[in-house]
């Protein structure tokens, strides 16, 4: 029983790591993505210098707007070149017609704003186009939403199980000492006297169950950390730093299992314990 | 001192035990409770220390009026009151020494305290030579005289006692009335439900008898009037 219910809270608090790893991580990854979003305001291929002002003017009005900045089409066209490594050494060839746009390059406000501040942008004139990461944002926000539910709602579960079991096991230490008990309150001792043992217990039961995990995620974190640092390639994927994030998180696990052994040994004092 | 008014017992599964009790124990007296089984002897002394609660009429015992007492008051009533049970109760797996400090332990006194207290009454008892023994390793009259030791330590006002005699030969059931009769002569009230027609008889004190969970006879120097 003891087993079991220490096995449940290592179980539980395991999985409970792997998720915030993962969600504290991917959390990470959405906001650097967001911090990066920017809105590309592609402006008439005919706008002169008076429809740039008139852009920019408007610009300057919405209040949703964080920051712009102007990028002339020669400009456009070189960071292309420029991005394009030596297969864009093609396009130089254009610099005599540039095919593409002048841009405004905007940062809105509040990240979660992007698409409706596209969308205004889009409504004022001499804009032909505007493009943002809609796709890709719209879809790590929904991915993470869907992973924290599913998370949640599994670790929930999780949690209750092991404090279910937790209370078994100390209504079992509970029984066997009745004796004992019936004997302290003959004798006088009060409520909190008779109590305070089992909080004990499960409370080392929900720190017993937490050194596996604790372990587990720290060498876990440790190996995945600096193995896959250099490896990944956008600058926008960073994993979370070894030191502080890994023990941040054992002592997150370590305080969820202490609550989950003393909450259920709060429970079977409450129903088996009648003091 | 003990007063009972007007109290009435009956258990949820609709038994009444008691039946309008009126009685008035001064401290230090001795009384018997005795009356045929199921009569509500037990009943009687578990109101006294809060087993069980009245479901009618007041108890005041040692001042404090049990019918309102505090359920956090109660450890403080308990420590004033001993209790000892015919079957001992005594934890197998602790001495004879740490039995009786356990009472002591449990209110949280003092290792110095502890030990001197301790010594004390397994010396009233005349056990001190096997503060060392395990329960299993005692006689039933010495598991007894553990048990009063444990009941006495902390020096309580009143000692109730059911039957504590119960399980034992009549031999040692004599040492066991002994040793009651010293605690009461330092002044403890004692109140002891019992079947023992030759103690009742032969030491004579107060006797109350139950029947049918009321009171029919209470009398100073009384016998135990009930054929067997
Ligand atoms: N916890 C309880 N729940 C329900 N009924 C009870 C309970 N304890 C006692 N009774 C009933 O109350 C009545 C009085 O019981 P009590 O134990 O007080 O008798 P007693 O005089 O001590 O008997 P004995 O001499 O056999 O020990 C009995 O009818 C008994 O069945
Ligand atoms: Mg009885």
């Amino acid at each position: 029983m003891t087993v079991s219910s220490v096995g449940a809270v290592t179980t539980t608090l395991l999985l409970v790591g792997v998720f915030l790893a993962v969600m504290l991580n991917l959390n990470e990854v959405a906001e650097n993505v967001e911090e990066d979003v920017e809105i590309k305001v592609l402006l008439d291929v005919s706008a002169g210098q008076e429809e740039i002002d008139t852009v920019e003017q408007n610009l300057e009005d919405m209040p949703d707007i964080g920051t712009y900045e102007y990028s002339s089409k020669e400009e456009e066209l070189k960071s292309l070149v420029d991005s394009l490594g030596d297969q864009g050494q093609a396009f130089e060839l254009f610099e005599q017609s540039n095919p593409l746009n002048d841009a405004f390059v905007v940062k809105p406000e509040e990240p979660e704003d992007t698409a409706q501040v596209a969308e205004d942008i889009k409504q004022l004139d001499h804009v032909d186009k505007v493009n943002y990461g809609e796709e890709l944002v719209e879809r790590i926000f929904t991915f993470n939403e869907y992973a924290r539910n599913i998370g949640l709602a599994l670790i929930i579960g999780l949690v209750f199980t092991a404090i279910f079991l937790i209370s078994n096991t100390i209504k079992i230490t509970i029984i066997a000492r009745q004796k004992e008990i019936g004997i302290m309150k003959l004798v006088g001792a009060t409520n909190m006297f008779i109590r305070w043992p089992f909080f004990v217990e499960g409370l080392i039961l929900g720190i017993l169950g937490s050194i596996i995990p604790i372990a587990a995620i720290v060498s876990g974190y440790y190996y995945l950390y600096y193995n896959l640092r250099d490896r990944i390639q956008f600058d926008f994927i960073q994993l979370l730093p070894f030191n502080p994030f890994a023990w941040q998180l054992a002592g997150l696990v370590l305080a969820i299992g202490a609550f989950i052994g003393v909450w259920g040994s709060v429970m079977s004092v409450r129903k088996f314990l009648k003091v | 001192m003990i007063e009972m008014k007007e109290v009435y017992k009956t258990y949820p599964n609709g038994v009444t035990a008691l039946n309008g009790i009126d009685i008035h124990i001064d401290q230090g007296e001795f009384v018997y409770i005795v009356g045929p089984s199921g009569a509500g002897k037990s009943t009687f002394i578990k109101l006294m220390f809060r087993e069980e609660r009245p479901s009618k009429g007041s108890i005041i015992v040692n001042d404090r009026d049990l019918a309102v007492l505090k359920k956090r008051k109660v450890p403080h009533l308990r420590r004033e009151i001993g209790v000892v049970y015919q079957d001992f109760r005594l934890l197998p797996k602790l001495t004879v020494y740490e039995n009786v400090a356990f009472a002591l332990e449990v209110i949280e006194e003092t290792p110095k305290n502890i030990k001197r207290r301790v010594m004390d009454v397994l010396d009233q008892v005349r056990l001190k030579n096997k503060a060392r023994f395990l329960p299993d390793e005692l006689s039933g009259g010495e598991q007894q005289r553990v048990a009063i030791a444990r009941a006495i330590v902390n020096m309580p006002q009143v000692v109730i006692a059911d039957e504590p005699t119960g399980n034992l030969d009549p031999e040692t059931s004599w040492e066991i009335m002994h040793i009651l009769e010293e605690i009461n002569q330092r002044g403890t009230t004692i109140l002891m439900a019992t079947h023992n027609r030759e103690i009742v008889n032969t030491i004579r004190k107060r006797v109350i008898a139950i029947e049918d969970g009321s009171v029919v006879r209470d009398e100073h120097r009384g016998d135990y009037g009930y054929e067997i």
